[in-house]
């Protein structure tokens, strides 16, 4: 049996000075980075493949999988892009990481990078996190400093430039084309597929995008192995990740744990819900993945329990909300950041999360109309699934599972203001006039 | 409920042709052109390039689009479609600092709702506005990917965790006196300006400041030093594989 917290990427967080390159040698940084450039890149991709990781940033799709479609006879510059725009409300894990050991993940890019033939890779993250950046920017530098990137590496041939790029303030830069758009300096509008990035990517040249957790995971399976990996969660959803739990718990935090730990497992270790109230819905995986019960606190946190479920481990952004908390203005104010964060590329994400706005606002003023839940499930349906990106499944997901658990709660919307049902004041940490 | 039908951003159109003022020289131009040579592409750089303008201009202004157009070879009407897509270019010129409250669902029920009606009450300004004075700037955020620390606030898009009324309003008045204020998840508050040029791609030399992480951050690492939990030894074997697994 594996332990029940199994901390890897976290590791080192708490070590004074952790994001600096003497630091991180310290504690062995870098010496997969030696293992991995002694391989062939085609073997850093089997065994990354063999450890079964798979995307921590929301998709799940098997890393090594990805890697493996880079054609290698076209002739064009392969890119490797991480993908640092942290955005998915509830998603919490890169930014820490990024903060903490910045190193971890420029390790993990220059194996990553090596692995399939990139000479150039970039970490775009997200503009609203300064000191992140900050972070990043001289963690690069003094990767070149010490000749971990630049011209022939460690002395062996292999080149490599890692460029830190700030976004802007765009939520949808997180879908992978459209973070490309973004990337070669235009608006972030998502791309029709296929082609495929790993196809025709960054300057339509094959590109590997991945999400930063994912990359920062590579050292440790190059340095202990893929069984090692393998020895932590289940066969199909195998290996460690960070959770994110916040919201109405007593302690929130980050929790790094083998996959499949459960809900119950994780309220346990925060020390449970607030005094005094229980639990009445949370997200698995950020706000785009449908919310869940008290019904589901013992299945496994996984991709197959959560798709089992009928939701998505996403993110494994945890965000918890007790029984004070009105289902129907937290529904209002995820759609309203679908509806400002639609890039209004496709039409019935753009006018159908302003529909659902409009709607949902009814709702919580205690004005809609007998027969307006079935409205709001019939937008939905005109949305799902009718876009070019996830954007518009996950404004959708938010609204639908929320009716699925909580209809009632929608129909009196019919005749009672939210907030009359459940007062605000009760859902915040501190007493104050004025919230809305 | 303040009936906020309209929309949370609610400017539309361009950048603010009226005001043609700008503090754009020839080393700012320089600048703009080292930040495109360092793309494979020129053009790739033009986030970039419009942070640094706003680090000069304290907006996008005209002079920067036009600068930017130039440099890359395409139309000022190009930039300005890229610089009205993205929340963190200011069509209008931002406070000397510029305060952020987030009001997605988590930070809002927790209430970031509450925080953001007291900071325009103590600012006398309303949302997407500036101090008469032009010392702060105020806007509701998105979320900002901090939830394990809600409420949160940004200022100049450093970390401002766990926030409540009192931590608010001591936060905006040394704001407004111009006081030295620490993030706790960050350095010393330079200005928002001096931030986007960091954003831009030259840094300050603030990297060392601030710790490793915050409390929460490191909840379960504590927990699991506690219970003497860790990860695996090197040589562990797939659970499918372990006896346990084949009984």
């Amino acid at each position: 049996m594996t332990d029940m917290l199994t901390p890897v990427l976290s590791s080192q967080w708490g070590q004074d000075k952790s994001w600096k390159l003497a630091r991180y040698e310290a504690t062995g940084g870098y010496r997969a980075l030696r293992t991995a450039l002694d391989m062939q890149p085609a073997d850093v991709v089997g065994l990354v493949k063999n450890a079964n990781l798979r995307g921590r940033g929301g998709a799940g799709f098997p890393t090594g999988m990805k890697w493996s479609f880079v054609p290698q006879d076209n002739p064009n510059p392969k890119y490797l892009v991480v993908n640092a725009d942290e955005s998915e409300p509830g998603t919490c894990k890169d930014i820490p990481l990024m903060m903490a050991t910045p190193h971890t993940l420029v390790e993990g890019v220059i194996i990553s990078a090596y692995a399939i033939n990139a000479h150039t890779a970039f970490i775009y993250c997200r503009g609203e996190v300064l000191h992140v950046i900050r972070r990043l920017q001289q963690a690069v530098r003094e990767a070149y400093a010490a000749g971990y990137l630049g011209r022939n590496i460690l002395g062996t041939g292999y080149d490599l430039d890692i460029i830190v790029h700030a976004g802007a303030g765009a939520y949808i830069c997180g879908e992978e084309t459209a973070l490309l758009d973004s990337l070669e300096g235009r608006r972030g509008q998502p791309r029709l597929r296929p082609p495929f990035p790993a196809v025709a990517g960054l300057y339509a040249s094959p590109t590997v995008i991945n999400n930063v957790e994912s990359i920062a995971s590579v050292p440790s399976i190059v340095a202990n192995g893929a069984d090692w990996f393998k020895s932590m969660g289940s066969e199909k959803s195998s290996g460690f990740t960070i959770y994110s739990l916040s919201g109405h718990v007593k302690r929130p935090g980050q929790f790094e744990a083998p996959m499949g730990i459960t809900m119950r497992q994780l309220l346990e270790l925060s020390g449970g819900m607030r005094d005094g109230h229980t639990l009445k819905f949370f997200t698995p995986g950020g706000s785009s993945t449908p919310i869940l019960t008290d019904e589901h606190l013992d299945t496994p946190l996984d991709y197959e329990g959560m798709a089992g479920a009928g939701s998505m481990l996403g993110t494994k952004a945890l965000q918890v909300f007790d029984d004070t908390t009105s289902v129907v203005r937290t529904t209002l104010r995820f759609v309203e950041f679908y509806k400002h964060e639609s890039c209004g590329k496709c039409t019935p994400c753009r006018e159908g999360s302003w529909w659902l706005v409009q709607l949902l606002m009814k709702f919580e003023a205690g004005t809609a109309e007998e027969g307006d839940v079935d409205k709001l499930l019939d937008i939905c349906d005109n949305i799902g699934g009718r876009s070019f990106c996830a954007l518009a499944d996950g404004a959708v997901a938010c609204v639908t599972s929320a009716v699925r658990h909580f209809r009632s709660e929608f129909e009196q919307g019919y005749h009672t203001p939210a907030r009359e049902l459940f007062p605000y004041e009760k859902s915040a940490l501190f007493a104050a006039e004025g919230d809305r | 409920m303040s009936g906020h039908f309209t929309s949370h951003f609610p400017e539309s159109g361009s950048v603010d042709q009226s005001d043609q003022s700008t503090s754009i020289d020839e080393t700012t131009v320089a600048e703009l052109r080292e930040l495109a040579g360092r793309y494979p592409q020129p053009r790739s750089a033009l986030l970039p390039m419009l942070h640094l303008v706003q680090s000069v201009d304290g907006r996008v202004s005209p002079r920067g689009i036009e600068v930017c157009a130039d440099i890359l070879g395409i139309t000022t009407a190009q930039v300005s479609g890229v610089a009205t897509f993205y929340t963190m270019y200011k069509r209008r010129p931002a406070g000397k600092h510029h305060v952020g409250v987030c009001t997605t669902a988590l930070c809002a029920v927790m209430g970031g709702d509450a925080l953001l009606e007291r900071a325009k009450k103590r600012l006398g300004i309303d949302e997407n506005q500036t101090t008469p004075d032009g010392q702060v700037s105020l806007e509701r955020l998105e979320c900002n990917a901090a939830c394990d620390f809600a409420p949160v606030m940004m200022v100049n898009w450093e970390f401002f965790d766990n926030m409540d009324p009192a931590k608010t309003d001591e936060l905006l008045d040394s704001l407004m006196a111009d006081e030295e204020v620490v993030s706790p998840r960050g350095a010393a508050l330079t200005s928002w300006k001096e931030a986007e040029r960091v954003l831009a791609g030259f840094p300050d030399g603030r990297a060392d400041e601030g710790p490793s992480a915050g409390d929460a951050s490191l909840l379960g690492l504590g927990i699991a030093a506690d219970n003497n939990w860790s990860a695996p030894e090197a040589d562990a074997k797939p659970a499918a594989e372990t006896p346990e697994a084949a009984k």
